[in-house]
């Protein structure tokens, strides 16, 4: 198991008594996470006893299903909550939350901004798809302006969430922003917000192609794969483009790191200092 | 992975596990796949692979392998995807998937 690279190793942490393929459509970037996930989880060298992977509601939460750690599949939106009762009870697993847009910025979009104030330390990926992909395709947050979805035929109206910008602002510990087409940044990524201590936000821009794309132009998988890796670019380079030019474009990086120590840290200090002057 | 040569790398598609998204055809730098007339994944010119990875990363339903040709040991939970897939080939049911499966079943050896 030591020297396993790629697809073999992916095999190795599978759960292979569930139905194989996922559940996922052809060309959907969640298997591409997963992948990434695993390869991040392997490549930190942690065992599979030591990994909690919590999953909300939604074709994301399928997710927790196919991998062989500690996992647990929750209500909508609480995912959150439950990974930070995990965290609480016991400090030492490294838990790591996969929930989509719907998931964490719609219904738990409070959970997500207050487990970001508290800087507990679980790792959130948030599947960003830009729709409601699994319950036919309905606009979320985060779908665009002007894009089209089913309850948006004539173009969406309103202004959608940014993601890092709202985790930056509630004090998160790590926020980056990668992309499924970009996979070895990505596994970098991962891997960097289950080491870095406290709330950790990994948002992850992955194409809909079944809802999202075929209704905005984007007539094949392959399309919307060439999307990402046309207009989503790295910061650096990002920061240097003229407004006009922005406006077009994505940023992806890592945009916040410190090193505050997480909630449970804290607690867990305080606890020893009661019990020493008592 | 730190040889980057064409021709040193074998390159196995699980039939079964395909989806037929076409992610590895289009952006394979040497065109080593190609859709068929089903939809799937199949290795064409397996000699062009020069081991860059992508299809490997990048295949959402972890169908595609690349292993080097030297290394002839297929790992035992692959080995039980394979294997399940060539059951399936022996049913007298399918008729135009035998052939096909069949077809990608010989490239892995």
């Amino acid at each position: 198991m030591v020297d396993m690279k790629g697809t073999q190793l992916i095999h190795e942490y599978l759960r292979h008594n569930k139905k194989f393929p996922h559940v996922f459509c052809a060309g959907c970037g969640h298997g591409i996470v997963l992948g990434s996930l695993i390869r991040a989880i392997h490549g930190l060298g942690l065992s599979k006893d030591e990994v909690c992977v919590v999953a909300g509601i939604g074709c994301s939460g399928r997710l927790a299903a196919y991998v062989d750690f500690n996992t647990v599949h929750t209500t909508h939106g609480r995912a959150l909550t439950f990974a930070t009762g995990i965290k609480m009870a016991k400090p030492g697993m490294h838990v790591i939350v996969v929930m989509g847009d719907g998931d964490s910025m719609a219904i738990g979009g409070n959970h997500l901004i207050h487990a970001a104030r508290r800087n507990i330390g679980v790792t959130a990926l948030i599947l960003n798809n830009n729709i409601y992909g699994m319950t036919g395709g309905q606009c979320s947050p985060t779908t665009p302006s002007g894009s089209f979805s089913m309850t948006t035929p004539m173009g969406q109206m309103e202004q959608s969430f940014d993601c890092v910008e709202l985790c930056s602002a509630a004090k998160a510990n790590y926020v980056a922003r990668g992309t499924v087409f970009h996979v070895k940044k990505l596994d970098q990524m991962i891997m960097d917000g289950i080491s870095n201590p406290g709330f950790g936000v990994v948002e992850i821009l992955t194409p809909c192609h079944t809802q999202y794309g075929r209704k905005n132009k984007y007539r094949t998988p392959v399309d919307m794969y060439k999307m990402l890796k046309k207009d989503v670019i790295d910061i650096e380079r990002y920061n240097k483009l003229s407004e006009a030019e922005k406006a077009k474009k994505t940023p992806s990086g890592v945009f916040v790191q410190k090193d505050e120590p997480g909630l449970e840290e804290k607690f867990y200090e305080m606890a020893a200092n009661c019990q020493g002057g008592a | 992975m730190s040889v980057k040569r064409k021709g040193n790398s074998t390159v196995t598609i699980f039939p079964d596990w395909c989806k037929g998204c076409g992610i590895c055809a289009a952006f394979c730098p040497a065109k080593v796949m190609e859709l068929n007339d089903q939809g799937k994944a199949v290795v064409i010119r397996e000699e062009e692979c020069i081991n860059c990875g992508f299809c490997e990363l990048h295949c959402p339903d972890f169908a595609i392998m690349v292993r080097p040709k030297v290394d002839d040991e297929i790992p035992a939970v692959c080995r039980a995807v394979l294997e399940k897939a060539a059951r399936r080939t022996d049913r007298p049911a399918a008729s135009g998937g035998a052939a096909e499966k069949t077809g990608s079943g010989k490239k892995k050896e």
